[in-house]
């Protein structure tokens, strides 16, 4: 390769791979920030700021959601398998919101631990298969993850 | 093999050679478009979670690789324009911006319209509906900057720094799933192990895939053309072009 090209080419390496590292570096130092939720786990370790907005993630426990007689409110327990947060949301939930299903919670955190939802987002995993699939996996004793139950 | 790379450089050669694979090309695409979108919306079967909404995915998935995928052609041919000062690779490159803005349009628009159904809102702020909306100005970028300067070497030059430094962004894109908690799921197809999604659903998706890579080609050929004729207006080739009439 002609001289001035092989220093041109360097040039364009040096751009790339100082330009990649930069950037890596900024996302390093913010990568708490950039998690869009706090998993329960985080919240019960106190590591979510009281009182503040904040979203918390994760599976909302089977069994857990208590629907109000007379209102729109609702009350259900998020889990990350390893710590539960309770939340209560007035509102509509997705359509996709149920139980044994990821959910995202917006709201804040009060004194007692509960999280007081603004918003509820349901959050869905990267499986896709016609219903009948699902049947079939269920009869044979597997989730629609493919893990026995 | 440098003969080949001699005869990119050539104006007139590129603008036929673009003309005869144009030629195949075009009907193939849409072909793929047509049976890829039939087979899909029409002949799979709902999913078990979402219904049918879920059939967003055969126009949302292939807009979205075929935009990153994009990015990965503009920033190459902006590489060649800068070390070997190839103006064939600025034509190149300028020709790829605007496609990979619109699919990145299209990726954005699809996913939010798929959003509120499923997640229950048209928008979040996290790391991969964030990133991709970078992506979508990087590319908006590189066409404004093109036209910004009078002199096409000084834009073409500023053009590729731009798609170079914005290159990082790809990786970012595709593992941001992974590496942040996000509202976006991960990935269905996978490249090692068994996909997530069922082979009824997929072979239609991938078909699609293919077909939008076809498109992007031929996008990207037309665009190429057209200013390789608005670049030699001219040179006698052109002239000559025109005299004939011919396409």
């Amino acid at each position: 390769m002609h001289p001035v090209r092989k220093q041109r080419l360097y040039i364009v390496l040096f751009v790339v791979v100082f330009s990649s590292a930069a950037i890596g570096l900024v996302l390093y130092a913010m990568r708490g920030n950039i998690n869009l939720f706090f998993p329960p786990a985080e919240v019960v370790a106190g590591k979510a700021p009281l009182g503040q907005p904040i979203r918390v993630g994760g599976m909302v426990v089977d069994g857990s959601v208590q629907r109000s007689e007379d209102s729109l409110e609702v009350r259900f327990e998020l889990t990350d398998f390893a710590a539960k947060v309770p939340v209560s949301y007035t509102g509509i939930l997705p359509d996709l919101f149920d139980e044994g299903q990821g959910a995202i919670a917006s709201g804040r955190l009060d004194a007692r631990g509960l999280l007081v939802a603004t918003e509820v987002l349901a959050k869905h995993d990267e499986n896709y298969m016609p219903p009948e699939v699902a049947e079939a996996l269920e009869k044979s004793g597997y989730d629609h993850k493919g893990v026995p139950q | 093999m440098w003969s080949f790379f001699h005869k990119l450089g050539s104006p007139p050669w590129l603008y036929g050679i673009a003309g005869s694979i144009l030629r195949y090309l075009l009907p193939v695409t849409v072909i793929a478009l047509v049976v890829g979108a039939v087979w899909g919306l029409l002949f799979t079967a709902p999913d078990f979670r979402q219904g049918n909404s879920y059939r967003i995915i055969y126009i949302h998935v292939p807009a979205a690789v075929v935009a990153l995928a994009g990015y990965y052609v503009m920033a190459a041919a902006g590489a060649v324009s800068l070390i070997w000062r190839m103006k064939m690779a600025d034509v190149a490159m300028k020709a790829a911006a605007p496609i990979g803005a619109a699919l990145t349009f299209v990726a954005l628009f699809t996913g939010s319209v798929w959003g509120k159904p499923t997640w229950g809102t048209w928008w979040v702020w996290d790391a991969r509906i964030t990133s991709m909306l970078v992506l979508l100005f990087l590319y908006l970028g590189v066409v404004a900057l093109y036209e910004a300067f009078d002199n096409k070497e000084a834009a073409s030059k500023a053009c590729a720094v731009l798609s170079l430094v914005g290159m990082v962004n790809i990786p970012i894109i595709y593992k941001s799933v992974d590496w942040w908690y996000s509202l976006h799921q991960p990935a269905s197809i996978k490249f090692t192990g068994e996909s997530t999604i069922d082979s009824s659903m997929l072979y239609p998706l991938l078909l699609m895939i293919t077909a939008f890579y076809c498109l992007f080609a031929c996008a990207m050929l037309m665009n190429m053309r057209a200013e390789l004729l608005e670049r030699e207006a001219k040179t006698g080739w052109v002239r000559k072009l025109a005299a004939e009439g011919a396409h």
